[in-house]
């Protein structure tokens, strides 16, 4: 069902533009209905589908068991594996602290628990969904392998520099409770479930961010000069790529807004390192997230962890704009 | 019975807390529910993701909001 609809959805949406509207074709404005008509049933169908799969495989994972599986683990295998479980462990911000908290109390390494903390934001299931629907899926995955790459590298570099002194001091005297691994009673039906509870909240939330960031890249795919992009995002611009960071950062748009209107900008002429590193700027880093953090770590940690991920992104763009 | 609810503010934590007051007003469980926002509080029950819910100083539920059945069935065994 699910298939069907989706195979046909493109035929579908141009009969309902050229024949059941009767549009002229070829029109401005008929160009840019037809984008909308087809991408927003089409984002929100994948966006279902794979927030289902995920919500399922989400039930696997714990926090409690992702902790455990990084206790004792040193160095680069750790933060490999700490920034791979950052994708499929529930994740939201606003348990960042009892999470940091739970992390280190039980010896789990600062950096690997910064690889997960910049993993778990930066390659979430709706930034994945809306690259893969929007620009392919070589796009996605390219995302997904470099936000990894940033994640591991960024949490390897912060253990190496030692910085343990500056988390607050009240962290390494708090008591953690003691903790029962709780989740292992789910039958698979309560599995289904939490996957449709999940697609309820997560596309109930997210839904109105895809359609107004579509319908802007609709009105610009239209409307706005093919070049229009090229002077300020291209790749002859050197400094496009700290710019966009710059400015991507204090931006808080979750995946969902800031997607659609990147992949406009790149059809104007911005180059994919530049808005790849825009994105992650956006989706990766913000605001909210470091004001959280600050209850448990001390200003120059912080900035620290800011530096070294926003480098690592400034790179992924140069790198990209140099192979593209 | 004492129930708390463990969240530093989060909407889901909201949600937890009006679900398991809903559960408690329709089944006549004689209840206190309290909600605990501080996180030195929150990890002495050693619980890494809110929101969570407590029974009697037992951690039943953490890191996500359960249905009202699984509540109800929580509170009155």
């Amino acid at each position: 069902m699910w298939y069907l609809i989706y195979h046909y959805l493109q035929p579908i949406s141009d009969w309902l533009v050229d024949s059941v509207i009767g549009m002229q074709k070829g029109d401005h404005l008929t160009e840019a209905i037809r984008f909308f008509i087809f991408e927003v049933p089409k984002v929100l169908m994948l966006l279902a589908l794979i927030i289902f799969i995920v919500g399922i495989i989400r039930t696997y994972f714990s926090a409690d068991r992702t902790r455990k599986m990084l206790e004792g683990k040193s160095t680069f295998a750790g933060n490999v594996l700490a920034s791979m479980l950052g994708i499929v462990t529930p994740f939201c911000s606003c348990s960042a602290i009892p999470l940091f908290l739970g992390f280190v109390e039980s010896g789990v390494p600062l950096g690997v628990t910064f690889s997960f903390l910049i993993a778990a934001p930066m390659i979430n299931e709706v930034a994945v969904i809306l690259l893969f629907g929007l620009f392919g899926w070589k796009t996605a995955l390219i995302y997904v392998l470099t936000g990894l790459l940033i994640a591991i590298t960024a949490g390897w570099i912060i253990g190496k520099l030692k910085l343990e002194h500056w988390v607050q001091d009240w962290v390494y005297q708090t008591q953690m409770g003691n903790t029962g691994d709780e989740g292992n009673g789910l039958t698979f039906s309560d599995r289904i479930h939490f996957g449709f509870d999940s697609v309820k909240e997560i596309v109930g939330k997210v839904w109105i961010y895809v359609v107004v960031g579509i319908a802007v890249g609709a009105g610009a795919h239209g409307y706005v000069p093919e070049d229009f992009m090229v002077s300020l995002m291209g790749k002859s611009v050197w400094f496009s790529v700290p710019l966009s960071v710059l400015i991507g950062v204090p931006l808080y748009s979750n995946a969902a807004g800031i997607i659609p209107i990147v992949s406009v900008l790149i059809e104007k002429g911005a180059a994919l390192g530049t808005s790849l590193a825009f994105m992650m700027a956006v989706v990766g880093l913000s605001l909210p997230e470091m004001i959280i953090l600050k209850k448990v770590l001390k200003l120059p940690l912080i900035l620290t962890f800011v530096g070294v991920v926003a480098t690592g992104i400034m790179i992924v763009g140069y790198l990209f704009n140099l192979i593209f | 019975m004492e129930i708390k609810i463990l969240g530093s503010g989060c909407s889901k934590c909201k949600t937890l807390e009006k679900l398991t007051r809903e559960v408690v007003d329709q089944n006549g469980i004689d209840a206190s529910i309290s909600k605990v926002e501080d996180i030195m509080e929150i990890m002495k029950y050693g619980v890494m993701a809110t929101p969570a819910l407590v029974v009697d100083g037992k951690v039943i539920i953490k890191g996500r909001i359960p249905s009202s059945e699984e509540i109800k069935e929580a509170l009155t065994k």
